[in-house]
C-alpha cells in the first residue's frame, strides 16, 4: 500500500523521525486552522500520489490565513495528471541550507537491504543515477546485522555530506532503517532529507510503501486502508478479498493464479483484445470466491465479454462450476462468458455446466486457453 | 536420477495437523512420498492417519531421521518454521506459504546463508518440488506429471509460478514427454532456491536433457538466468516470460511480479534469454509446443 505524504510523515513520527509541525486539511476552512496551528509561513501541499506536483501549482506557500484560504481553494480540487486532490497538508514552512536523498529497500538481485543516499537531493533520484551515478552511495545491509549509528555516519561521510549534517543525518538514518525494518515497508524514502540553517536535518517529504504482508502485525495501517486510493472495481474486489487490478479494456478476466492471470492478460493482448482488468481468485477457490468474482467483473461497465481460464491445482473444476452456475442464478450478466477449464475434475465441472443448462450464447467452453481467448476478444469486439 | 528430491527423500510435515498440512501432507505420501513425520509444537506423540507427529523438528529428525522439510505453517509463524528446521539439520526445506512479510523474509533467508549453509530453502510461496514418480513435495497435483521416459530423453522444469508450472507440466503430458524434475521456485521477492541454483542441478543431471523455464515480471533474476546459461547451459532450453501487458507499479498477484521504475518488464527477460539461446514461445502451448520440437529432435 502506497501511503500519502502526510501519512508517511504520520507514519515517520511513530519512529521519532524530525517532519514539520502541519496537519491535514479537507476544507479551507480546516486548513486555516492548521496553519494557524502550524505557525506562518506555511506550505499547502496537495496530497496525491503522482509526482510533479510541484510543475502543476499543487504546492504554495502562504504567508498569512489570506493566502492559506486563497492557495488552500485553488488546489483542492486540483486534477493533477488525473489525480484529483481531495486533501492538503499545511505544514510551518523550513528554511533550507541543503537538501538531500535517503531510502531503504529491498535489493532483491543481492537479497539484502539497501540504503541509497545522495548529497544531492530534491530532484528525482533516477535522474540523479544518470547523469551523476557517483552521487549516489549505495550500501548493502545484511537484514541479521541491521544498521547501527557508526555505520550510517559513515555512508554520510561517503555521501560527502557536510560536516555539520553527519550526526543528524546518521541519526535519522537508523530511525529510518528501524521504521523501513520494524514498521514493515517495502520503499521509505526521504526526498528531500533538508539541512537547515540551524544544523538541524529534518525529513521534508516522505514516500511509503507499507508491505501488506505484514498487515497483521500493524493495526495502525487501518487507517490508512480507509483512504487507499483505489477505483470503485477495486473496492469491492478487496471487500471480497480478491486479488483484483483494474485495466482498461474489454474482456474481463478470472483465473487461479498470479502466474496463469497475467499470462491471460497476454493471451487476450495476443489474439488482438484487451483485459479489463487482472483477477486473481488464488489456489482452493471455491464456488462462493468464484461467484463473487464474476460479481466484481460484472459490476465493470466496460467488459463486453468475460473470459475464466482454470488450471485445477488445489482449484477444483467442480467447485469453479458450481459458483458460476450460482453465480449467473443470482447476477443478470451484462456479458457472455467463455471458459477454459482444466486440470482437478475439469470433466466433473464441465458436466456440472452442461447440466445447467445455460445458453449458448451466455456462456460457452473452449479447450485450450488460446482457443477461450480467441472466442472471448471475437465477442468483445463484436459488441 | 533427479534434482533435489528422489526416492530416498524422507519428509517432514511442519504443520501437519493444520488443514493445508494435512492435505497436501498426506496427498503426497499417496503419491508415493515418504513422508515419516510431522511437527506442531503442542501436539506430540499425536498421529495423523498413522504419521507420527512430534512437538519440534530437532525431535522429529533424531527419531526419523528426516532430511527434508515441508513447511506448510501459515504467514505469520513460517519463517520461524524456516529457520527451525535448518537448526535442526534439515538439508532440504520447502514453504508454500504465501503472504509471509517480506522483512520475515530476507531475515530469515540471510540466516540460512549464514548460519545454516547446509540447508536449501524452495520457495517461499512456491508449488513444491515433484520429481515424478519419485517424491512430490507440495500442492502439485501429482498426476500432472509425467514419469521420467527410461534413458530420455526428458524435460527439467523450473518455474516462478504455481498454476503455470502445472499448466507446463500438463503440456509436457499431452504430448507424453517424460519430466526429470519439476521446482517451483515461487513467487517472492527473496527466494531461496534461484533459477540459476536449478539451471545448474539440470546442467549435471544426467535424467534431465532440455530443461523448461517459466518466468514472470519484477526482478532481474531472468537476466542473471540468461547470463548463467550463456557461459554454462550446454542442454537445450525453452522458456516462457508471464507478463508482456501488466501496467507498471502494480503488483501482479505475486508479491515479487511488479514492474518498477522501468525494470523487470517482460520484454527486457525475453530479450536477455533470447540473446543465451533459449527458444521464447509467446504463451505456455508456445513452449510446451517449442520444447516438444526439442524433444523430438534429440
Amino acid at each position: 500500500m502506497d501511503l500519502f505524504e502526510y501519512q508517511g510523515k504520520q507514519y515517520f513520527a511513530r519512529y521519532d523521525i524530525p517532519v514539520s509541525p502541519g496537519g491535514p486539511a479537507d476544507t479551507v476552512d480546516e486548513a486555516v486552522k492548521e496553519a494557524n496551528q502550524a505557525g506562518y509561513p506555511v506550505v499547502v501541499k496537495a496530497q496525491v500520489q503522482v509526482g510533479g506536483r510541484g510543475k502543476a501549482g499543487g504546492i504554495k506557500l502562504a504567508d498569512n490565513e489570506a493566502e492559506v484560504r486563497e492557495h488552500a481553494a485553488a488546489i483542492l480540487g486540483m486534477d493533477i495528471k488525473g489525480h484529483v486532490v481531495k486533501r492538503v497538508w499545511v505544514e510551518a514552512a523550513s528554511d533550507i541550507d541543503e537538501e538531500y536523498y535517503a531510502s531503504f529497500t529491498l535489493d532483491r538481485a543481492a537479497k539484502k537491504h539497501l540504503l541509497m543516499l545522495s548529497a544531492e537531493g530534491g530532484v528525482e533520484i533516477e535522474a540523479v543515477a544518470e547523469s551523476n551515478p557517483e552521487a549516489i552511495v549505495k550500501l548493502h545491509i545484511d537484514p541479521v546485522d541491521g544498521l547501527d549509528l557508526a555505520t550510517a555516519r559513515q555512508a554520510c561521510v561517503d555521501a560527502k555530506l557536510p560536516e555539520r549534517a553527519l550526526d543528524g543525518a546518521a541519526d535519522i538514518l537508523v530511525k529510518l532503517y528501524r521504521c523501513f525494518t520494524v514498521g514493515d515497508c517495502d520503499l521509505a524514502e526521504i526526498n528531500p532529507l533538508i539541512l537547515k540553517p540551524t544544523g538541524e536535518v529534518h525529513a521534508l517529504d516522505a514516500k511509503v510503501t507499507l508491505d501488506d504482508s505484514a498487515d497483521f502485525r500493524h493495526p495502525e495501517w487501518e487507517a490508512f486502508s480507509a483512504t487507499e486510493e483505489l477505483d470503485a472495481r477495486e473496492k469491492m474486489a478487496k471487500e471480497k478479498g480478491l486479488q483484483y487490478i483494474g485495466l482498461d479494456g474489454t474482456v474481463g478476466i478470472i483465473a487461479n493464479g498470479a502466474g496463469l492471470a497475467m499470462s491471460t492478460l497476454d493471451v487476450v493482448n495476443q489474439v488482438g483484445g484487451a483485459a479489463a482488468n487482472f483477477l486473481d481468485i488464488g489456489g482452493g477457490a471455491n464456488a462462493d470466491v468464484m461467484a463473487g468474482a464474476l460479481e466484481v467483473i460484472n459490476f465493470d461497465e466496460n467488459v463486453r465479454s468475460i473470459l475464466i481460464n482454470i488450471f485445477g491445482g488445489i482449484t477444483r473444476g467442480d467447485e469453479v462450476a458450481n459458483g458460476i452456475v450460482e453465480a449467473l442464478s443470482r447476477v443478470d450478466m451484462r456479458a457472455p462468458i467463455v471458459i477454459r477449464l482444466d486440470g482437478t475434475n475439469a470433466t466433473e465441472g464441465r458436466q456440472i455446466l452442461v447440466e445447467a443448462g445455460i445458453p449458448e450464447d451466455e456462456l460457452r467452453s473452449e479447450p485450450t486457453m488460446l482457443e477461450a481467448a480467441r472466442a472471448a476478444v471475437s465477442i468483445a469486439n463484436e459488441n | 536420477m533427479a534434482i533435489f528430491v528422489n526416492e530416498n527423500t524422507k519428509v517432514l510435515v511442519q504443520g501437519l495437523t493444520g488443514g493445508q498440512g494435512k492435505y497436501h501432507g498426506l496427498r503426497n505420501r499417496d503419491y508415493g512420498t515418504n513422508i515419516v513425520g510431522g511437527v506442531t509444537p503442542g501436539k506430540g506423540g499425536q498421529d495423523v492417519d498413522g504419521i507420527p507427529v512430534f512437538d519440534s523438528v530437532a525431535e522429529a529428525v533424531a527419531v526419523t531421521g528426516a532430511d527434508a522439510s515441508f513447511v506448510a505453517v501459515p504467514p505469520k509463524f513460517a519463517s520461524g518454521a524456516i529457520v527451525e528446521a535448518a537448526e535442526a539439520g534439515i538439508g532440504f526445506v520447502v514453504s508454500i506459504t504465501e503472504g509471509i512479510p517480506a522483512q520475515d523474509e530476507a531475515k530469515a533467508y540471510n540466516t540460512l546463508v549464514r548460519s545454516f549453509p547446509g540447508t536449501r530453502l524452495l520457495g517461499p510461496n512456491c508449488p513444491g518440488i515433484i520429481s515424478p514418480g519419485k517424491c512430490n513435495i507440495g500442492i502439485t497435483a501429482g498426476e500432472i506429471a509425467e514419469l521420467p521416459t527410461p534413458g530420455g530423453p526428458n524435460v527439467g522444469i523450473v518455474s516462478r509460478s504455481g498454476t503455470l508450472t502445472y499448466q507446463a507440466l500438463y503440456e509436457l503430458k499431452q504430448k507424453g514427454i517424460g519430466v526429470s524434475t519439476c521446482v517451483g521456485i515461487g513467487g517472492d521477492p527473496v527466494p531461496g532456491t534461484s533459477f540459476i541454483d536449478c539451471l545448474e542441478q539440470f546442467q549435471a543431471d544426467p535424467e534431465t536433457h532440455a530443461i523448461m523455464m517459466i518466468g514472470e515480471i519484477g526482478g532481474s533474476a531472468e537476466e542473471e538466468a540468461a547470463e548463467f546459461i550463456t557461459r554454462n547451459v550446454t542442454k537445450p532450453m525453452a522458456a516462457y516470460i508471464a507478463g508482456v501487458t501488466a501496467p507498471a507499479g502494480k503488483k501482479m498477484g505475486h508479491a515479487g511480479a511488479i514492474v518498477s521504475g522501468g525494470k523487470g518488464t517482460a520484454q527486457g527477460k525475453m530479450d536477455a534469454l533470447a540473446a543465451a539461446g533459449v527458444g521464447i514461445g509467446l504463451n505456455p502451448t508456445e513452449a510446451g509446443e517449442l520444447m516438444a520440437a526439442i524433444v523430438a529432435g534429440l
